[in-house]
């Protein structure tokens, strides 16, 4: 137990103090999870409103692998990216293994069917309610697409929180494409597993605070929007601009 | 010497509609004018908002068939324009004003021109004061107004409405029925489906009656209403609707 007030304490004062290599962690985990979410998260909602608004033959099979890759391990997604990018993988030639811009594409792709299935769903639900009404308005189908997403936008920035969180929390396919190398692709989650099996608890714990911190903070954002946008429903009427 | 009769804005020939193995429509022959102003009436499930949609060409074309719609006709050397209200109107999770802004974006009207007649829209439905409210904050009446407003603003040649007034109170179906008046003073040709006979009496020049998908009559409203020569499933209807009547 003193162990663990101890390692609280000194953690506490590691956070007080701005320590230069626990913001360094911070700083990148931040850059690289915001990044992967941002594309990530475009891309799975255009992947999620084109399953929404289209007919094709075989989309059942294609919305049930999207579902079933919900649960991919983040471990798998760094392998295939590993292979994808090294030396002898077809994008090898991009040289960005063991650098943070692989680590994004891992984290985009770990995303992505999250996003799409989610956004799917919301999508289908919105359309049932005012699909037809936007038709009868002249909207085409990714237009109509994109007018719900607005509509929904609460919804969506709740969905890429959960898909940040996804990102942020991951350490499987950080470590594999990034190599935690000190400095350069060492992010919190990857730290905090090589810390603790250095024993270095304080700044494992720190850094586990921190995590926390952060999608604590978010999802206190969320929350404020949430209850700006039921109070006057006018979040995100810029964007229609 | 007769001039000749102007072409008709819509015209359906043997049309028909179909959902997997059910029949919503079949056989449905009409054609409207410019100012016509035509009630659906019929039991629920008749057909009506589905000879509404099929009109304003919401049905995907594997499900409707035989229909000479009015994006298919230039009968005033243009596409008419159409627009449609709802029983319950899709509003955004936006103000007012983008509501309709968003109806004007969607039609291809000129940014310049979408602020003025979003203006114009909503102070002809008594909206101005709420444009920066949140429009689905708004009550049922005001809702069923600012989509009228919504497709008032489109200038439509057209105007569906279905059952319009059906889930409002007597005093907001009041302000929408006086809407619904004066936005076909102004020429527009109205199509709307109706429970409310009363309402088809007071603002429609013709009445269709539907029956299981299928066009029973259609008359000018006074022989509807009046000539005792109605077919039988029409007289039960009206029977039934206006016991007080028998």
């Amino acid at each position: 137990m003193s162990v663990i007030t101890e390692s609280l304490g000194t953690a506490t004062q590691m956070l007080a103090q701005g320590d230069e290599r626990l913001l360094q962690t911070v700083w990148l985990s931040l850059q690289v999870s915001g990044t992967a979410c941002l594309l990530g998260g475009l891309l799975g909602l255009a992947v999620g409103a084109a399953l929404a608004i289209t007919r094709f033959p075989g989309q059942r099979l294609v919305v049930g692998l999207v579902n079933t890759l919900l649960a991919l391990p983040s471990v798998v997604v760094g392998l295939l990216v590993y292979l994808l990018l090294s030396r002898q993988g077809p994008l090898g030639d991009w040289g960005i293994l063991f650098t943070p811009a692989a680590m994004v594409v891992a984290q985009s792709i770990l995303v992505v069917p999250l996003v799409a299935a989610l956004s799917r769903r919301l999508l289908l639900s919105a359309l049932s309610e005012g699909g037809d009404q936007l038709r009868s308005l002249g909207a085409g189908g990714v237009t109509t697409a994109l007018v719900l997403l607005v509509h929904e936008r609460l919804a969506v920035l709740t969905l890429l929180l959960t898909a940040f969180g996804r990102a942020i929390a991951e350490v499987g396919a950080v470590m594999v494409v990034g190599g935690n190398i000190a400095g350069v692709t060492r992010v919190m989650t990857t730290t905090i597993a090589l810390e603790t099996s250095k024993g270095d608890l304080p700044l494992a714990l720190a850094l586990g605070l921190v995590l926390l911190a952060v999608v604590a903070l978010l999802n206190a954002g969320v929350a404020l929007l949430t209850l700006r946008g039921a109070r006057q429903g006018v979040v995100g009427a810029e964007a229609m601009a | 010497m007769r001039a000749p009769p102007a072409q008709p804005l819509v015209t359906l020939h043997a049309a028909g509609a179909q959902f997997g193995n059910t029949v919503a429509l079949a056989g449905v022959s009409l054609s409207l004018q410019r100012g016509d102003r035509l009630a659906l009436v019929g039991a629920n499930g008749s057909g009506k908002t589905t000879l509404l949609r099929l009109l304003h060409g919401l049905l995907p074309a594997a499900h409707a068939s035989g229909a000479r719609l009015a994006h298919a006709l230039h009968p005033e050397g243009r596409a008419p324009v159409a627009a449609m209200v709802f029983q319950r109107p899709f509003l955004l999770n936006l103000p007012v004003h983008w509501n309709v802004q968003l109806g004007l974006w969607l039609h291809g009207v000129p940014a310049a021109e979408r602020r003025a007649r979003t203006q114009q829209a909503l102070a002809r439905v008594g909206l101005a004061s709420l444009a920066s409210r949140p429009a689905r904050a708004l009550s049922g009446g005001q809702q069923q107004r600012l989509a009228l407003a919504r497709a008032w603003a489109l200038k439509p040649d057209i105007l569906f409405l279905d059952e319009p007034t059906a889930s409002l109170d007597p005093s907001a179906k009041r302000e929408v029925e006086a809407l619904m008046a004066a936005i076909v003073g102004e020429g527009v040709t109205l199509v709307f489906s109706t429970h409310n006979l009363g309402q088809a009496k007071r603002l429609a020049t013709r009445v269709a009656y539907l029956e299981a998908g299928r066009l029973v009559v259609e008359r000018p409203v006074r022989e509807f209403f009046e000539n005792p020569g109605l077919p039988e499933q029409a007289q039960q209807f009206l029977k039934g609707e206006l016991p007080w009547t028998t």
